[in-house]
């Protein structure tokens, strides 16, 4: 009853990540305390192997597992990025564990299980199989989110995170059912018509609850209020991994079902709608008000996922899923990257225990730290989404898309948020650069594994926002892998 | 005709100057300010090749460029110049030596980042007046707003954070509804480059509906008349001045501005001509309002710099007349207009930094009497506020005379508010010189003020010339934009837009003062 090779190497990424998550929790008992880089090296290597072995899903697409995973495109897409981000994120945390005191293996144990449960939902074809690695993925990071033990505000997002989440994904869960109830089956590819008499109405019934489910792991409205508490609280390189990982884990499902399940088309395109307009304003407006960096750009990642939701509702509205899901994955990898940057720099810049989060701590900072502001003012100017980074061509695809599917309105209530967004990514630059410094404390020393991811970030963040062609010509390979309607 | 990389030089040069200005120690401020200074003489000198290679009878888009770069959606880099935007190209080259010879002393905060900002501003803006790919002027023209951003809000005066941020999400409101449109347009049309675009217009390949036209014109119109700017568009421009440096003031009015009248004619009038008649007595009201109250403002204005701010809302205001009175020559007169506004008041700018270096202050009251200690610089403000007031011989007069002259001929009644426009520029310049200039020294401390060094007789002069030559030689320019602007109305004509108007005429006529 061995599965076949084949299947064992389609799904090679998520056991190596396992296995290396077990490896280092085995591991660290017998390391000293001054040996703890090891467990970084090992984590980083697992996640860099994860990342190489996505070669053999992508030269092996098909079905695997009876059906329960379904390598294509789509799949090796999501993998390369929720796989990058893990090993960015294990990479760019050593330092901060080291500071906060808290270097530990199984943390980096949790990000390779996290990432391993998102590449489960990226390529689920069935929804337990989704099921399953959505809470692989989440109780991963209900864990993550409160790794500063000591600190209140931790412990307090881990709490909020681990007790709405869980509500989230009973949704998620009864929705399935639901439609399991409706449909006589699980499997994505086969859940076309309803198989009992009054199924439609169980079936819309539980698709909504799906979408309710996993609105809340995208951090859409009305489902987002937990986002700015849990980001702010959270250890900041979690944080960056919070806002980038599972995020695209849930769109990749959430883009899934939509492609699959022509029912999901038509039901869900004004839910999408109004949630994508909705979540746009909300997270716009809202970090307009804040004073506190992780939570303006908590409330900015809010106003992103809307960004998002305005391709997934031009992919619902249309016949052609290709463009809207294009513009979703290319989205995911502009956002993951330059999010990843922001708080990975924001996490270094913060000092010990993060006591420099407040956006007046960045005063004058282009006097002191030059390169660390131009850094971040370039991750802000892409989240806004200026031309020749990568934010700009995000957005500029998904309006294609939006405007290809004569979704005029939400384009124009995209465009009114951009303007909107501006606002709070450019006070942060008039903050680094056109006040007077006024901190006492000395600069920050950046460290090269800080230095590596920052470089990495920026430099992706130009090369998608001057040359996307060919990460884009892959999106669109990876949107019509999808199987059709 | 041969390959020429010449405007991928000039764009990128100024660009790649800064990688010189980064290898200087950050506080050797004299060897900044040469090596910038000679990237921007060498910017301005190559870009006087584009003059002699230039074939002024043809309307065709010349060394031009056309690369591959975004396979999908198809996006090319496409640049060219055509007698529209040939002299604007010129225009921001010969502006920004002098910008940076303005700023040659009064700029001592962050030096190297200044000049490399300003070299970066202007990449930017050569690239918008050459981008023939809808794409690639979009990223260029939005790209331009930080290092503008950064000028007036690190290096500005007392509220220079605010007139930043109010700068740059004005612009942004409007630049952002015009992607809208620009994507809108692609999908219609399947292409991102303008004269593809514009001829499938023009050959009835691609048909707008009237309401789409309609309102693709005004996502674009919006962001144009902004950036112009257009009453009542206008209330971001007198403090995005008054903060600026004197630099970024030179830049701003000389060529930002016209960043958006040059929108207008390359973009609006030619692919929307049917919503560009429509609109055209609603703009050309809010343009002469824009005239006429721009001068009544910059009369009562205490502050020198607001002044000349107001004052480019009335010129401005022309400028946007004459490109909606669809007359050849008015057309001629705006164009040649928007040179002349950006020379004689980017001069004017010059001068009132000049006296900010001396005295700190942009107050009128502050000043007076200042033709004693000061006979040259108050020589040469005589002679630019002339020209700005439009005196015969100096470049003012052709632009103005051009505009009203067509404007005439199609709306006299348009022309007539405008040209009360032209008196009072004379009056609020004049007026202003006066209380400055002329009469007893009225401040003890104004007595002993320097005039002019080498550096301001440099500038002077160069600007003083360039007024007079155009003044004078106008033939010289106006003979190379001709082609250009009458084949805009060329590209204006439809095949099927006399049939809509024919419709529409036949639809309205049974039911008297029926639906418009």
């Amino acid at each position: 009853m061995f599965p076949p090779r084949e299947d064992i190497l389609r799904l090679l990424p998520e056991i190596i990540l396992c296995l290396s998550g077990i490896l280092l929790m085995l591991v660290e008992p017998f390391l000293t305390r001054a040996r703890r880089n090891v467990l970084v090296t090992l984590a980083a290597l697992g996640s860099g192997l994860a990342l190489v072995s996505t070669i053999y899903p992508a030269t092996l697409p098909g079905t695997a597992f009876s059906g329960l995973l379904r390598i294509d495109g789509f799949s090796v897409f999501v993998h390369v990025v929720v796989e990058a981000v893990a090993f960015l994120v294990v990479i760019g945390s050593a330092d901060y564990l080291d500071r906060e005191h808290i270097q530990h293996g199984e943390y980096y144990a949790l990000i390779l299980f996290a990432t391993a449960g998102m590449g489960v939902m990226a390529s689920a074809a069935e929804l337990m199989t989704a099921f399953v690695g959505l809470e692989t993925s989440s109780i991963s990071t209900y864990i993550l989110a409160s790794y500063r033990r000591d600190v209140p505000r931790s412990n307090e997002s881990a709490l909020k995170y681990f007790l709405l989440g869980s509500f989230a994904t009973a949704f998620f869960l009864y929705g399935v059912a639901l439609v399991y109830g409706a449909t006589g089956t699980t499997q994505l590819a086969r859940m076309t018509f309803p198989a009992t008499p009054g199924g439609e109405r169980l079936l819309d019934l539980g698709l909504a609850l799906m979408l309710v489910g996993l609105a809340f792991k995208v951090a859409a409205a009305p489902f987002q209020l937990w986002t700015p508490d849990v980001y702010e609280g959270a250890p900041a390189p979690i944080t960056a991994l919070m806002a980038s990982g599972p995020k695209a884990a849930a769109f990749a499902l959430l883009l899934r079902i939509l492609a699959s399940v022509s029912a999901a088309g038509t039901f869900w395109f004004w839910a999408l709608w109004i949630s994508a307009a909705l979540t746009m304003f909300v997270g716009n407006l809202a970090a307009v008000a804040q004073s506190n960096v992780k939570r303006m750009l908590a409330y900015s990642s809010i106003s992103h996922a809307g960004y998002m939701l305005v391709a997934l509702a031009a992919a619902a509205a249309s016949d052609q899923v290709e463009l809207g899901v294009a513009a979703v994955l290319y989205y995911l990898a502009v956002y993951a990257l330059m999010k990843l940057g922001a708080f990975i720099l924001v996490s270094q810049l913060g000092g010990e225990s993060e006591r420099h989060m407040e956006i007046d701590d960045f005063r004058g900072l282009a006097v002191r730290q030059p390169v660390a502001a131009a850094c971040f003012a370039l991750f802000l100017l892409s989240l806004l989404g200026l031309p020749v980074t990568a934010g700009f061509l995000g957005k500029f695809y998904i309006f294609n898309a939006a405007l290809a599917s004569r979704l005029v309105w939400l384009a124009v209530l995209l465009a009114i948020n951009s303007v909107i967004a501006s606002f709070y990514y450019l006070r942060v630059i008039v903050v680094m650069y056109m006040r007077e410094p006024n901190q006492t404390w000395p600069p920050v020393p950046m460290p090269w594994a800080v230095t590596f991811v920052l470089s990495v970030a920026a430099a992706g963040t130009f090369y998608l926002g001057l040359f996307p062609g060919r990460v884009m010509a892959l999106a669109t390979q990876a949107a019509l892998s999808l199987p059709g309607r | 005709m041969q390959p020429s990389y010449l405007l991928t030089v000039l764009t990128f040069l100024p660009l790649a100057g800064t990688a010189a200005l980064f290898m200087l120690r950050a506080d050797d401020h004299e060897w900044i300010r040469r090596i910038a200074l000679a990237i921007s003489l060498v910017e301005f000198g190559l870009s006087l090749l584009l003059i002699r290679g230039f074939a002024p009878d043809s309307a065709q888009y010349q060394f031009a460029e056309y690369h591959n770069w975004i396979p999908s959606p198809p996006i090319h880099y496409h640049v060219g110049v055509d007698g529209i935007s040939l002299f604007l190209v010129i225009l921001t080259t010969f502006l920004t030596p002098i910008a940076i010879l303005a700023s040659w002393k009064s700029i001592d905060q962050r030096v190297r980042a200044f000049f490399i900002t300003l070299l970066v501003l202007e990449t930017g803006v050569i690239g918008v007046f050459i981008s023939l790919d809808l794409f690639l002027f979009f990223l260029f023209w939005e790209v331009m707003l930080i290092p503008m951003y950064l000028l007036i809000g690190v290096w500005g005066h007392e509220r220079r954070i605010y007139a930043a941020i109010k700068f740059i999400l004005y612009t942004m409101l409007g630049s952002i509804l015009m992607l809208v449109a620009m994507i809108w347009l692609y999908e219609l049309s399947g292409s991102f480059d303008l004269p593809q675009i514009q001829s499938m217009l023009v050959s009835g390949q691609v048909t707008l509906s009237l309401r789409t036209e309609l309102l693709l014109f005004a996502a674009f119109f919006l962001a144009f008349a902004i950036k112009v700017p257009l009453f009542p568009l206008h209330t971001w421009l007198p403090d995005a001045h008054t903060e600026a440096p004197t630099a970024g003031s030179i830049i701003l009015a000389g060529v930002l501005l016209k960043m958006g009248t040059y929108g207008m004619l390359r973009f609006c009038l030619p692919l929307f001509p049917e919503a560009a008649h429509r609109f055209a007595p609603y703009v050309a009201v809010l343009a002469i309002i824009g005239i006429i109250y721009g001068a009544l403002v910059a009369m009562v204005q205490t502050d020198l710099k607001r002044l000349v701010a107001y004052s480019s809302v009335s010129h401005l205001g022309f400028v946007v007349l004459g490109l909606f009175a669809f007359d050849p020559t008015a057309v001629q007169g705006a164009l040649y207009q928007m040179l002349n506004h950006g020379v004689s008041t980017g001069a004017l700018f010059v001068l009132v930094g000049m006296l900010y270096d001396r005295r700190h202050t942009h107050l009128i009251r502050e000043f007076g009497g200042l033709a004693t200690p000061l006979p040259v610089i108050a020589a040469f403000f005589l002679f630019v506020s002339l020209a700005s007031a439009g005196l015969p011989m100096l470049n003012g007069f052709v632009g103005e005379f051009l505009i009203l002259s067509g404007t005439f001929v199609r709306h006299a009644n348009w022309a007539a508010p405008a040209a009360i426009g032209v008196i009072l520029s004379a009056i609020y310049l004049l007026w202003a010189y006066q209380r400055v200039f002329f009469g007893e020294v009225t401040q003890e401390k104004n007595r002993t003020l320097a005039d002019a060094d080498r550096r301001e007789w440099a500038v002077l002069v160069a600007m003083a010339v360039l007024i007079l030559w155009m003044g004078i030689g106008s033939v010289g320019f106006t003979r190379r934009t001709e082609a250009s602007t009458r084949n805009v109305f060329m590209l204006m004509q439809r095949p099927q837009a006399y049939n809509a108007r024919a419709a529409l005429a036949s639809s309205r006529s049974p039911i008297p003062g029926g639906l418009r």
